[in-house]
């Protein structure tokens, strides 16, 4: 299980962004979490990446509460969580061509030799052509690279995925493309997903529950008090 | 739709870009299409197939490579042949409004709405003097419903929803009889691009003309007469939009894959990727991606009725064939 219990997050402890909100999501499950921008959703999810410290609250991943995050969190846990983030542009090296982007977190986590294969194998999956593996970010359009940054997500394959708003910047068929990706990858590996955004139809279709922002937030709040 | 000479009338439009090394990237090639008054019309498209390039060409906001070929009407002034000086102080702002991509960052970052706006009236009409100046920059923004009590915040101090409505003032100052809006909703969420498109939509029924360019199917269901659909550079269907998104549906197999990849519809990718636009081939641009592709399609479709292709989904009334 993925579960987050009365997190409050932000970056600054006197107006935290996200209060008392609790999300859990079960192993093979499909979460999608709905709200409008600004509401703090994104900050929800980096907790749930581990990628940001909350103030309060536990979050507890696979039966054991976490007390790391970030590149303090043991290897082990950081990589049982893949992120794909809602801008590729600000989340890929512009310096790395598109295999080597693929790669890195094998590279990072000592399975270098692995990285051939699994790279191959991925980029058949997402759908990018052995001409774009070796483009960098720059000769590349915001779909293809998307793909690239899902395709990374995947690489360490993850029991758990977080897309924050993965789709949003991109066209309906690329968005029908990506997300046929992370439900194929799902059914194989049984993962689960927190997918986050403010298009309400595309996580109906997508998810298996789809939970909105205001009762993340308030159900917290009526189990405390 | 009444019948009356369009505002913008464009005739085989081309872009090329040339890279160094001989290298030719064909943005657009051969646009043909026409946008009338109180009419909205918009191009959509997946994200690189040449759609902005399109509007810049229009407001000769190209880079130096850039060579462009055919004819935009604009009236009776062609602005693909106009120099720097007639589109500066005669078409932008005055006869073509522009609502960009991206208002947050469009606007000055280091001055207030209420400043900007005063600057626009004053350089795009004939009112004179600090009080006048005042007024007439409150009633521009009361045209686009901003709120009067956040004229005088920077723009960082903006929603994405008013930032929107700050460029659209601004768009509205020079009472330009065609607005261009160059993906007007990217990054806002839904309710917040029903609000933007219903805005638009206003500003058309009051009798301009609308260019809206997006990949976002929905906004374009919401605001659209007609719609045109481009794929590497080329438009190939352009048709009403109550045909194109209700019954009997677009006829391009493009068309069709791009509604059908909606959430609300089969959910399916159109398999494949769009080609570069550096590396075209000779025949149609799509068969790559099409299961009705023929041996016929190594040839390039012409544009006949309201689509290109040789093997449309038949389904044509007279009513569709209007290009």
């Amino acid at each position: 299980m993925l579960e987050l219990h009365a997190v409050t997050a932000g970056y600054d402890r006197r107006a935290p962004v996200v209060r008392d909100a609790s999300l859990t999501v079960a192993p093979g499950e499909a979460v999608g979490l709905l709200g409008p921008s600004g509401c703090g959703k994104s900050t929800l999810a980096r907790v749930a990446a581990l990628l940001h410290r909350p103030d309060s609250g536990t979050v507890v991943l696979d039966g054991t509460p976490v007390h790391r995050y970030r590149h303090r969190a043991p290897r082990d846990r950081r990589t049982a969580v893949g992120v794909v983030f809602q801008q590729p542009r600000l989340s890929a090296d512009p310096r790395l061509r598109l295999t080597d982007l693929i790669a890195e977190p094998l590279r990072a986590t000592g399975r270098r030799a692995a990285a051939p294969a699994r790279v191959a194998e991925l980029a058949q999956t997402v759908g990018l052509t052995a001409d774009l593996l070796t483009r960098r970010p720059h000769e590349v359009s915001d779909g293809q690279l998307q793909r690239a940054c899902l395709a990374r997500a995947l690489v360490l394959r993850p029991r758990w995925l977080i897309c924050d708003e993965m789709t949003a910047m991109l066209d309906a068929s690329t968005t029908a493309a990506l997300v046929r990706v992370v439900e194929d990858y799902r059914t194989s590996t049984g993962a689960g997903l927190l997918a986050v955004g403010h298009d309400r139809t595309l996580l109906n279709r997508w998810c298996d529950r789809t939970v909105h922002w205001d009762t993340v937030t308030s159900t917290a709040t009526k189990v405390l008090t | 739709m009444t019948e009356r000479s369009p505002v913008l009338s464009v005739r085989g439009l081309s872009v090329r870009f040339l890279l160094p090394g001989g290298r030719r990237i064909a943005a657009v090639t051969d646009a043909h299409f026409d946008v009338a008054p109180g009419e909205c019309l918009a191009l959509i498209g997946e994200s690189g197939c040449g759609k902005s390039v399109l509007a810049s060409a229009l407001l000769g906001l190209l880079p130096a490579n850039a060579r462009t070929a055919g004819h935009a009407r604009l009236g009776d002034l062609d602005l693909l042949t106009s120099d720097e000086r007639t589109l500066a102080r005669t078409v932008r702002g005055r006869r073509i409004g522009l609502i960009p991509q991206s208002p947050a960052a469009h606007l000055t970052p280091v001055r207030t709405i209420r400043s900007q706006l005063q600057e626009t009236v004053a350089q795009l009409t004939g009112v004179r003097g600090r009080a006048a100046l005042r007024t007439a920059a409150e009633q521009a923004a009361a045209r686009a419903e901003f709120p009067p009590d956040h004229l005088d915040r920077h723009p960082h101090e903006l929603s994405g929803g008013l930032a929107q409505r700050a460029a659209t003032a601004l768009a509205l100052v020079g009472e330009a009889p065609l607005l261009l809006a160059d993906e007007p909703t990217t990054g806002l969420d839904r309710d917040l691009v029903d609000r933007t498109v219903d805005e638009l939509r206003r500003h058309v029924d009051a009798d301009r003309a609308l260019l809206m360019i997006t990949h976002d199917l929905a906004a374009a269901e919401r605001i659209a007469d007609r719609v045109a659909v481009m794929y590497a550079g080329r438009i190939v269907e352009l048709t009403a939009a109550d045909t194109f998104f209700g019954a009997p549906g677009p006829r391009h197999p493009y068309s069709r894959g791009l509604l059908e990849a909606l959430p609300d519809r089969s959910f399916t990718p159109i398999p494949g990727l769009p080609p570069e636009l550096g590396d075209l081939p000779d025949g149609c641009a799509f068969a790559a991606r099409c299961d009705r592709a023929t041996d016929a399609c190594t040839a390039l479709p012409p544009f006949t009725d309201s689509v290109a292709c040789h093997h449309p989904v038949p389904a044509p009334t007279p009513e569709d064939i209007r290009a």
